[in-house]
């Protein structure tokens, strides 16, 4: 065991030096500001589009002192509910209370999505089913209040920092963005792990590695060092995502606390981020040995990827069923595990738990080695010429 | 399970290895002396290779035991072994100190004493230049050189070298004759595969001859070579005379040449013969029969040939 462990540093030292001295390594860290880019500018033209779509005008045809009379009961109204909760509001004086002329002027007149007329007691809302549907609520508050006239009522508030409710919402916010976050993560680094044997297979250094060490510590040390690569990027991008919100001054004691305390959360995140990177990347390196070539590879990302999916929809279903089947479930399948034990951290706060999952993740990712290994020496490292030629299916299934 | 003698560095009883149902090696015994130069012969395909890669632990017989220095597990000994494989290969973006350095990495030198040490064989091996470069700077017979000092920069008891000679120009196949040579002076064990006759008849105490998967003849090469009789290369003035009752009678002259295989009574009643009987002897010479005379013997006329070929098609300026 001892030599296996050493045997597997020795591979991992040569594979993390080769990555993370790499020009392509750079590009690695970049990675990230990729997909924030394309959020931030998705996200802001997403606003504007909503905004171009969901200011609403509605016309009106009222007598002017009722109309007046709207118009300041929306003025008013609006400092209390905000102002993008109440339509705009515009007198149409060239329009006359006749359903013809109301018509007509929706037809023509494309900045407004509504007409409203009659009177305040009695009020006419002309408009397409959406529009009336949507705004019929809101106009009633608007007549009723500019008939009755109230005094506006100040409200004294009193703040208390969290509530039961507040609190375990605030939990449930915390697990659903740390599950998101290791998955996110998972997803991005274990897929590089497919491709990690086709180096040595294409240069025939498989030969030389598999004479000399056990090969259980060949994917040992390949796991270690994509591991170590994986947190070395997320220790940059931590601390540049850090540094960038004390920038912009993001309020940290204000984020939801979870409930094994922030310090043994962000603990358990690094390792349950390793254990899930250690799971799947045994079980893709495993079956990313068994390709040939980068082509092959290739082939396998996608049902990898439809693979991880699935277990982030089983992890992600089971946050808000704590102590149900289903979430036992996740906890105990061994790829949904370290997702499923993060949200429990955010949501129970004890601890042994943590130690047992911990343990049986790091079996599972032996068996998994083992099995692969088993695999790989079985199909690929005892084939010769003509068994090479055999197809992926044919290795993996042995037959 | 028959216990392992000290003596042998390699001992293999009855091992079998077959894939998709066929026998690449069909039930081979082979003991190989510590301290001895030996050769495993045969063309491509007759399973050299595979019963390397059963000897190393690469991959398991499917019957049969073999012990690598005494040990039924191969790789526990992999840090008293250094193995050349047939199908070179290196880390192309590694120097060419570190490849080397790497490899003692693996087999249990530590890294700051293999790179001193892959500096120093590099310098030692006429490659000081190239220490710095990286794997893919280098020409094919320099990152060749880099991975022969790779398999020996942790001082092994133990080299297998599978094909060492191919690819190799003439000068470079003599520096690694001679360095199998001082290997082996220092008591470390060479075992090599070839199907060069001539680098295993320059070389080995022992070898094997491999063909069809099966291990037709194993020994030293002097008894390999001891299986034929010596041949006679005559020239006489006469073509026929008393004398010729001492000639096979199935011997044809070529010109005044005749070549036949030595009596089994010996030289001086051939000679006497001949003398008396009026031949008037040109000149007359006898020899030893080489290995490849052997080989030819053992194997067969269609491997013997098949093994010129594969010489022929590895390596231009190699012959058989």
């Amino acid at each position: 065991m001892i030599e296996t462990i050493r045997a597997a540093f020795v591979i991992a030292r040569r594979d993390f030096t080769a990555i993370i001295f790499s020009k392509s390594f750079f590009f690695f860290l970049l990675g990230p500001l990729f997909p924030l880019g394309i959020g931030v500018a998705a996200g802001g033209l997403g606003s504007q589009v909503s905004r171009d779509i969901e200011t609403t005008t509605i016309g009106i045809v009222l007598s002017p002192e009722e109309a007046e009379k709207l118009l300041a009961t929306r003025a008013r109204l609006s400092l209390s509910l905000g102002p993008k909760s109440l339509p705009d509001l515009l007198i149409l004086n060239d329009v006359q209370d006749r359903e013809a002329d109301i018509v007509a002027k929706l037809d023509s007149d494309k900045s407004i999505n509504a007409i409203l007329s009659g009177t305040l007691e009695k009020p006419v809302l002309t408009g397409s089913q959406r529009d009336v549907g949507r705004w019929q609520g809101k106009i009633a508050l608007l007549a009723e209040t500019a008939i009755a006239q109230p005094v506006p009522v100040e409200i004294e508030t009193r703040l208390v920092g969290q509530t039961g409710s507040s609190s375990e919402r605030g939990q449930l916010l915390t697990a659903q963005g740390a599950q998101a976050i290791l998955i996110l993560l998972t997803m991005i680094l274990a897929g590089m792990v497919l491709s990690n044997l086709v180096e040595e297979k294409t240069n025939k250094i498989i030969e030389i590695l598999a004479a000399a060490i056990p090969m259980d510590a060949i994917f040992l040390g390949k796991l270690f060092a994509m591991l170590g690569m994986a947190l070395v990027g997320i220790a940059v991008w931590s601390t540049l995502g850090l540094s960038v919100s004390l920038l912009v001054g993001v309020h940290w004691n204000a984020l939801p606390v979870p409930a094994v305390g922030w310090p043994l959360f962000i603990i358990l995140m690094i390792f349950y981020f390793s254990m899930a990177y250690l799971l799947l990347g045994s079980l893709f390196l495993g079956i990313g040995a068994m390709a040939t070539t980068v082509r092959e590879v290739q082939t396998l990302s996608m049902p990898v990827t439809m693979g991880q999916l699935l277990v982030f929809f089983l992890a992600y279903s089971s946050i808000t069923k704590l102590g149900e089947p289903v979430e036992w479930f996740a906890v105990l399948f061994p790829f949904s595990s370290p997702f499923a034990m993060i949200a429990r951290a955010a949501q129970m706060d004890n601890i042994w738990q943590h130690g047992l999952a911990l343990v049986w993740q790091a079996i599972f990712t032996m068996i998994i080695i083992r099995f692969s290994v088993m695999l790989f020496r079985r199909n690929v490292m005892k084939s010769g010429q003509a068994a090479r030629k055999k197809s992926l299916f044919a290795r993996v299934t042995g037959k | 399970m028959h216990a392992p003698d000290p003596q042998f560095a390699i001992e293999a009883r009855n091992i079998v290895k077959r894939f998709d149902g066929e026998a690449a090696v069909d039930g081979i015994d082979l003991t190989i002396t510590k301290g001895s130069i030996f050769g495993i012969l045969g063309p491509n395909g007759a399973g050299k290779t595979t019963a390397l890669r059963m000897l190393l632990g690469i991959i398991d017989p499917d019957e049969g035991e073999r012990f690598l220095l005494g040990s039924p597990d191969p790789i526990s000994k992999a840090h008293q072994v250094g193995y050349l494989p047939e199908e070179r290969g290196l880390y192309q973006s590694m120097k060419a100190y570190d490849a080397i350095a790497f490899m003692g990495a693996l087999r249990g030198l530590p890294l700051a004493e293999g790179r001193k040490r892959g500096r120093s064989m590099m310098k030692a091996h006429g490659l000081g230049d190239a220490t710095d470069k990286q794997i893919r700077q280098l020409s094919k017979g320099m990152a060749q050189t880099v991975q022969l000092l790779g398999t020996l920069v942790h001082d092994p008891d133990l080299i297998i070298l599978d094909e060492p000679f191919s690819g190799l120009d003439a000068l470079n196949q003599g520096k690694l004759e001679r360095l199998i040579r001082d290997q082996a002076d220092k008591g470390v064990t060479v075992i090599f595969s070839t199907h060069v006759i001539a680098h295993a008849e320059r070389l080995c105490e022992e070898i094997a001859i491999i063909a069809d998967g099966k291990v037709p003849f194993k020994g030293k090469v002097s008894a390999a070579r001891d299986r034929l009789r010596p041949q006679v290369h005559l020239e006489t003035r006469n073509l026929d005379g008393p004398w010729r009752s001492a000639i096979p009678a199935d011997c044809q002259p070529l010109g005044h040449n005749w070549h036949f295989t030595l009596p089994e009574n010996g030289v001086e009643p051939l000679l006497h013969a001949l003398v008396e009987g009026g031949a008037g002897i040109e000149s007359l010479s006898i020899e030893r029969p080489g290995l490849h005379d052997a080989f030819v013997q053992i194997a067969g006329e269609a491997v013997a040939r098949k093994m010129k070929e594969d010489s022929a098609s590895n390596n231009g300026d190699e012959t058989a």
